[in-house]
C-alpha cells in the first residue's frame, strides 16, 4: 500500500447479473465512510456501475482497479474480451451491440459510454480487437478541481 | 440533540441480535446485554419495533391525557385508522367515535393528502422528466437519505407532509371561525408510525411542527371501539374522497398522480435496493419513487393493531366507500399555501469515519485489515451486526478486537501454549537430567 491510497481490486463476473454492480456498490460505502463530498459519490456510481455492466454484458467479465487519495478517485476498468471495433461509434448515444435477450433485461440502451465521459471529470479508454478493453475513469471529491464541464 | 420516538425497554431486552441484524442503518449495538440505539443513526423506521420478539423496543408517543393541555382539541387521523375495525358501518361512525374520545373536532389527514397531490401533480409537471423525484411522504425513508444516500437529496420532493398540512388547515380555519388564538388549538395525529412522532417532535424540514401531539393508534384504539358501540348521531366528518384515503397503502400516492410512470416500493430493504438503483440512474426512465419504509405502507406501521392483510381487505371497504359518495377528490390547494420546504435540508455525515479525510483514509484501512482477521460469520455475538461492523465501531474506538469469541478463544489458546512451553522448561540449578 503506497501511503495515502487506498487501493482495491475486483473481480467482475462474467454473464452474472445477479452480482453484477457489486464492486460499484462496494465503492460508493467507501466513499460515504470517508465522508466524500454526495455529488462526487453520484458522478462515482453511475460511471463505474456503467462501466462494470459494460464488462459483465460485452467482455465476459474483467477486473476493476480503483485507487482513491484525498482528491480523487481513479478507476481502472479492464477486461481481455473482444474489443470495440469503432470506439466513436460505440461513445455515441444510443449505439448498442447488446442481444435482444439483454434489452429484455432492461440494458443495452446504449446510453452506458456516453454517461459515463458526462459523470467522470478524465475519461479515458482503449480497445484491441480480440485482446481486450481499457477504461479509466478519474472523479475529482472538490467542485474547483473539476476539469471537464 | 436527537429526539427519537423509537426507545428501548430495557427490562424487556434480552440482548438478542434480532433487532441489530435487521436495523438499516446499523444503529443498534448489544452491550451488557442490552441493545443500545446509535442516536445519530437510527432512522426512526421502527424495524426493530417489529422485530424484537420480546417487545422491548417501544415508540415514545404521546399520553392521550396531553389533548386537556388545550381549550381546543383537534384529532386528524391518518388514513390507516380506517383499516383496523371489524364491523363498523361507515368511515364517519368511525370518525364520531374518534370525536367521542373528547376532541371538539376530527379533520382527516386524507383531505389535506388530496391537497399534496395536486400540488405534487403541479411539480412533477414543471419537472418535465429530469429527474426523478422521490416522495417524501415516509420520514423514515428521508431521514435514511440523509444518512445513507446523500446524491439523492435533490430527488426528494420537497412537499409539505399531509400530516403538516392538515394541522396547518386545522389551525387558520378554526381560529378564523371561531375566533380564538392558534396556540389555544391542540392538533393531534393519531399515528400508525414512529417516524411520524419523531417529524412532530424534531422536524427537518422547518424549525417547529404544526402537530402538537401524536398519539398512536394502538393506544386509542379500545377508546374508539367502546365509542363505536355507542353512536347515537353520526356526524358527517367524512371530508376526504377515496384519493386521499389511498394513501394509506402502497402504491396509494402514486396512483392519485395519474402517471403510469412510477414505482412503489415498500418494506425498508426493499426501499435500500430501489434507492441503490436510484443512485446508479438505473431507473432514469420513472418520474415518480413512492418509498415506504413499513411493509405495505402505512397500514404496515408498528403502532398499528390490524393485521397487514386484513387491514388492506378492511380499508378497502372504506374506499368503496368513499368512491359511491359524490366528495370532490380532484382537490385543489385553494388555500393558497406555498408548500414548499423552507428550512435547510441538508447530508448528515453518520457513517464518515473522520472529519479529516486522511485521518478517515487509514482508519479504513484499518478498519479492512482487522475486519480481514474476523471470522466473517456475522454471528453477531460481539454486540454488531456483522464482523464488518465491529471492525470499524473498534476503529471508531467503541470496541475491543477480543469482544469477538473466535478472537478471545484464538488469544486464550495462544497464551495457553506458551504456558504449555513455560511448563516444560526448567531453571538449570533444578534440572536434575542435565
Ligand atoms: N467492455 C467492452 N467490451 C466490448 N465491447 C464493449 C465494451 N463496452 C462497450 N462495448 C460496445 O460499445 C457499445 C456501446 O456501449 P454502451 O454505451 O455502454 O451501451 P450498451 O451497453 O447499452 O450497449 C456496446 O453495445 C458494445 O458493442
Ligand atoms: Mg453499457
Amino acid at each position: 500500500m503506497k501511503e495515502g491510497i487506498i487501493s482495491k481490486e475486483y473481480v467482475i463476473p462474467a454473464n452474472d447479473f445477479a452480482v453484477a454492480g457489486e464492486a460499484s456498490s462496494n465503492v460508493k460505502k467507501i466513499l460515504i465512510q470517508l465522508g466524500v463530498e454526495p455529488q462526487a459519490i453520484k458522478k462515482t456510481a453511475v460511471s463505474m456501475y456503467e462501466a462494470e455492466m459494460n464488462v459483465v454484458i460485452h467482455a465476459g467479465g474483467g477486473r476493476a482497479f480503483v485507487e482513491i487519495d484525498e482528491e480523487k478517485i481513479l478507476i481502472k476498468i479492464k477486461d481481455d474480451g473482444p474489443g470495440i471495433p469503432d470506439i466513436d461509434l460505440a461513445m455515441q448515444e444510443g449505439y448498442s451491440t447488446a442481444s435482444d435477450e439483454i434489452r429484455e433485461k432492461g440494458f443495452g440502451a446504449g446510453m452506458g459510454l456516453p454517461n459515463i465521459k458526462k459523470y467522470s471529470d478524465i475519461f479515458n479508454i482503449t480497445s484491441q480487437i480480440g485482446k481486450g478493453t481499457l477504461l479509466e475513469i478519474t472523479v475529482f471529491f472538490k467542485v474547483k478541481e473539476f476539469i471537464k464541464i | 440533540m436527537y429526539f427519537h420516538s423509537v426507545t428501548l425497554d430495557e427490562n424487556k431486552c434480552m440482548g438478542c441480535t434480532n433487532c441489530i441484524k435487521r436495523c438499516p442503518t446499523e444503529a443498534i449495538r448489544v452491550r451488557k446485554s442490552k441493545a443500545r440505539i446509535i442516536n445519530e443513526r437510527c432512522i426512526d423506521c421502527g424495524e426493530c419495533i417489529r422485530v424484537c420478539p420480546y417487545h422491548a423496543k417501544k415508540a415514545i408517543t404521546d399520553p392521550f391525557e396531553k389533548i386537556n393541555d388545550f381549550k381546543y382539541k383537534v384529532a386528524i387521523p391518518a388514513p390507516t385508522l380506517y383499516g383496523q375495525f371489524k364491523t363498523v358501518e361507515s368511515r364517519d361512525h368511525i370518525l364520531t367515535a374518534l370525536k367521542k374520545c373528547g376532541f371538539d373536532h376530527v379533520y382527516e389527514v386524507a383531505k389535506a393528502a388530496e391537497i399534496v397531490t395536486s400540488e405534487t401533480k403541479k411539480i412533477i409537471h414543471k419537472n418535465g422528466n429530469k429527474k426523478t423525484l422521490i416522495s417524501s411522504a415516509c420520514p423514515a425513508v428521508v431521514r435514511l437519505i440523509q444518512v445513507r444516500f446523500p446524491s439523492l437529496i435533490d430527488n426528494i420532493l420537497k412537499i409539505e407532509s399531509p400530516m403538516e398540512l392538515a394541522a396547518k388547515i386545522v389551525k387558520d380555519e378554526f381560529s378564523k371561525t371561531m375566533d380564538i388564538s392558534p396556540c389555544d388549538i391542540g392538533v393531534f395525529f393519531i399515528t400508525p408510525c414512529a417516524a411520524k412522532v419523531t417529524s412532530i417532535k424534531a422536524p427537518y424540514e422547518k424549525e417547529k411542527s404544526f402537530v402538537d401531539g401524536a398519539i398512536s393508534i394502538s393506544d386509542i384504539y379500545l377508546k374508539i371501539l367502546t365509542n363505536l358501540n355507542e353512536i347515537e348521531n353520526v356526524e358527517p366528518l367524512g371530508q376526504s374522497g377515496f384519493v386521499g384515503i389511498r394513501w394509506a397503502n402502497s402504491g396509494g400516492e402514486s396512483i392519485a398522480l395519474g402517471t403510469d410512470n412510477f414505482l412503489a416500493v415498500d418494506g425498508i430493504h426493499n426501499v435500500i435496493t430501489i434507492l441503490e438503483q436510484l443512485e446508479d440512474d438505473k431507473l432514469e426512465d420513472v418520474d415518480f419513487v413512492e418509498t415506504l419504509a413499513c411493509p405495505g405502507g402505512c397500514l404496515g406501521g408498528p403502532l398499528t393493531v390490524e393485521n397487514l392483510y386484513v387491514a388492506k381487505t378492511r380499508i378497502k371497504k372504506i374506499i368503496d366507500e368513499a368512491k359511491t359518495k359524490s366528495t370532490c377528490t380532484q382537490c385543489d390547494n385553494d388555500y393558497g399555501y406555498d408548500l414548499l420546504w423552507k428550512g435547510n435540508f441538508e447530508y448528515k455525515p453518520v457513517m464518515k469515519l473522520d472529519k479529516d479525510m486522511a485521518v478517515a483514509m487509514r482508519k479504513l484501512e484499518e478498519l479492512e485489515r482487522i475486519n480481514r482477521g474476523l471470522p466473517g460469520l456475522d454471528c453477531g455475538a460481539c454486540g454488531a451486526p456483522s464482523c464488518r461492523a465491529l471492525a470499524e465501531d473498534i476503529v471508531r474506538g467503541n470496541a475491543n478486537e477480543t469482544d469477538c469469541i473466535f478472537k478471545l478463544r484464538e488469544k486464550v489458546r495462544n497464551l495457553a501454549v506458551q504456558m504449555m512451553e513455560l511448563e516444560g522448561k526448567m531453571p538449570p540449578v533444578m534440572d536434575k537430567d542435565l
